[in-house]
């Protein structure tokens, strides 16, 4: 997705290439709210091996642990931010 | 693997060469967030030390290398992650910096295997200790 | 700058014994760290003085830096909003070198408690803070915080009363994370110096609280 399209609420690909992957397997399609953006920067998928790096916005996510870890989230109400790269990311309705 | 006699009949149920599927999901072990393991008890805040010299050493060679352009912070990570699982078990971390920052210099062409091994070879020959085998300066 | 880091050998600036290394058999790993410095010198890709150089730089780097910075926000509202705004430039502003540092902080409150942790590989905000704790490294902080943080963090001796929402912040990316604790009670018109030295690495890293002073 592009900067200006970022909405509020996201969801990370369910994708699971091989790699040098800055995005959690854990947080793989789940819905979290844009806390904060950042960069762009370099996609590291690109600058780990010393390639032309597309520059990308950076993206706070917030999720639920409930979201995350469902039936088995310690306390559903308690939070995490990671920070996912844009490419990883679709548009939440 | 699981071996089938020539001519059991199960063995047309295999897939090609007789290998088992194996069971990977793309989930790499170095992602490791979520994943079950043990108390916190045995790393106890009174434990951490600082880094030997040589360790220290490894640490700013990363830097420098990386501040000048030569690879990337995550070439270093690729490098470690591609040690596998076992080495975070048997490997030192700064044993798996040094053995990752040398993998990037070699694919950056900064010197060759050789080179290396060739260094290796005689720096082992000065001594049998770390402190009479480095040059400082 | 020329620097005999013999000395090292018995002194570490963080006060902490320096593990056993000059002494015992030298390793094959050992061995290649001192052979890829030779060559990066031979080849001109450095110094040996440059490499002292960023042994020093880091060594100079602890938690009492961040310490100050904490001590700061908490007596100057104004520079506390420039924190939360930009704590790499707030950091600065106090005259760390904190390098490429891209800081950001995030603050304890009495609704909200914040942890860092990285599950990809060991990120911590070493530039301000200095060097990280084995634990922080270890395959049981990584993995365990994003699931279980109340859990992980009674084994540090931290319980957090019902009505605190934890907050996990994961480093998995271009940002690094200090937590801003709350201000101990018992210490109002305390100056900055006596308030940094309240301040723990593991408050900042967010498994600790710090205690009321009495």
């Amino acid at each position: 997705m592009t900067a200006n399209a970022l909405t509020q609420r996201v969801r990370v690909k369910t994708m699971m290439p091989p790699g040098h992957i800055r995005t959690p397997a854990y947080v793989r399609g789940k819905v979290g709210e844009i806390e904060r953006t950042l960069g762009p920067f370099g996609n590291p998928e690109q600058l780990v091996y010393g390639i032309d790096a597309e520059r990308l916005p950076l993206l706070r996510v917030r999720f639920t642990m409930a979201e995350v870890w469902g039936d088995a989230a310690e306390r559903p109400s308690d939070t995490l931010d990671a920070e996912i790269y844009a490419h990883w990311l679709e548009e939440v309705d | 693997m699981r071996m089938t006699k020539t001519g059991d009949v199960d063995s047309f149920r295999l897939p090609p060469y007789g290998h088992e599927m194996t069971e990977f999901t793309g989930k790499r072990w170095h992602d490791m967030g979520g994943d079950d393991a043990g108390p916190m008890n045995g790393h106890a805040p009174t434990d951490d030390h600082d880094n030997a010299l040589w360790e220290k050493r490894v640490d700013a060679l990363l830097v420098l290398c990386s501040g000048k352009g030569l690879f990337t912070v995550d070439g270093l990570r690729r490098g470690i992650e591609d040690l596998g699982p076992e080495a975070f078990e048997t490997m030192t971390y700064y044993e798996r910096w040094i053995a990752s920052v040398n993998q990037n210099l070699v694919e950056g062409e900064i010197y060759t295997l050789a080179e290396l091994g060739e260094r290796m070879d005689s720096v082992a020959k000065r001594g049998d200790t770390y402190g009479i085998a480095t040059h400082d300066g | 700058m020329l620097h005999d880091h013999h000395d090292h050998d018995h002194l570490s600036p963080s006060g902490h014994p320096y593990r056993a290394d000059n002494d015992v058999p030298l390793t094959y790993w050992q061995t290649m760290e001192i052979a890829v410095r030779e060559l990066l010198i031979e080849k001109g890709v450095s110094t040996a003085a440059e490499i002292a150089g960023q042994i020093d730089a880091m060594d100079r780097r602890s938690p009492a830096d961040g310490a100050q910075v904490v001590a700061r926000a908490w007596t100057d509202p104004a520079f506390k909003d420039r924190l939360l705004a930009d704590a790499s430039e707030a950091s600065r502003e106090m005259g760390f070198d904190i390098g490429t540092l891209r800081l950001i902080a995030v603050e304890n409150t009495v609704d909200v408690h914040n942890v860092i942790v990285c599950t990809l590989c060991s990120c911590y905000p070493r530039n301000l803070l200095g060097m990280a704790p084995d634990w922080y490294k270890s395959r049981e902080y990584r993995s365990r915080t994003v699931k279980e943080p109340r859990k992980v963090l009674s084994e540090f001796g931290v319980v957090l009363p019902d009505h605190i929402q934890v907050r996990v912040h994961d480093s998995t990316a271009d940002m690094r994370y200090i937590v801003l604790p709350e201000r101990p009670a018992g210490t109002d018109g305390w100056d900055t110096e006596a308030l940094a030295d309240l301040v723990t690495r593991d408050s900042m890293i967010g498994t600790s609280v710090l205690s009321t002073v009495t």
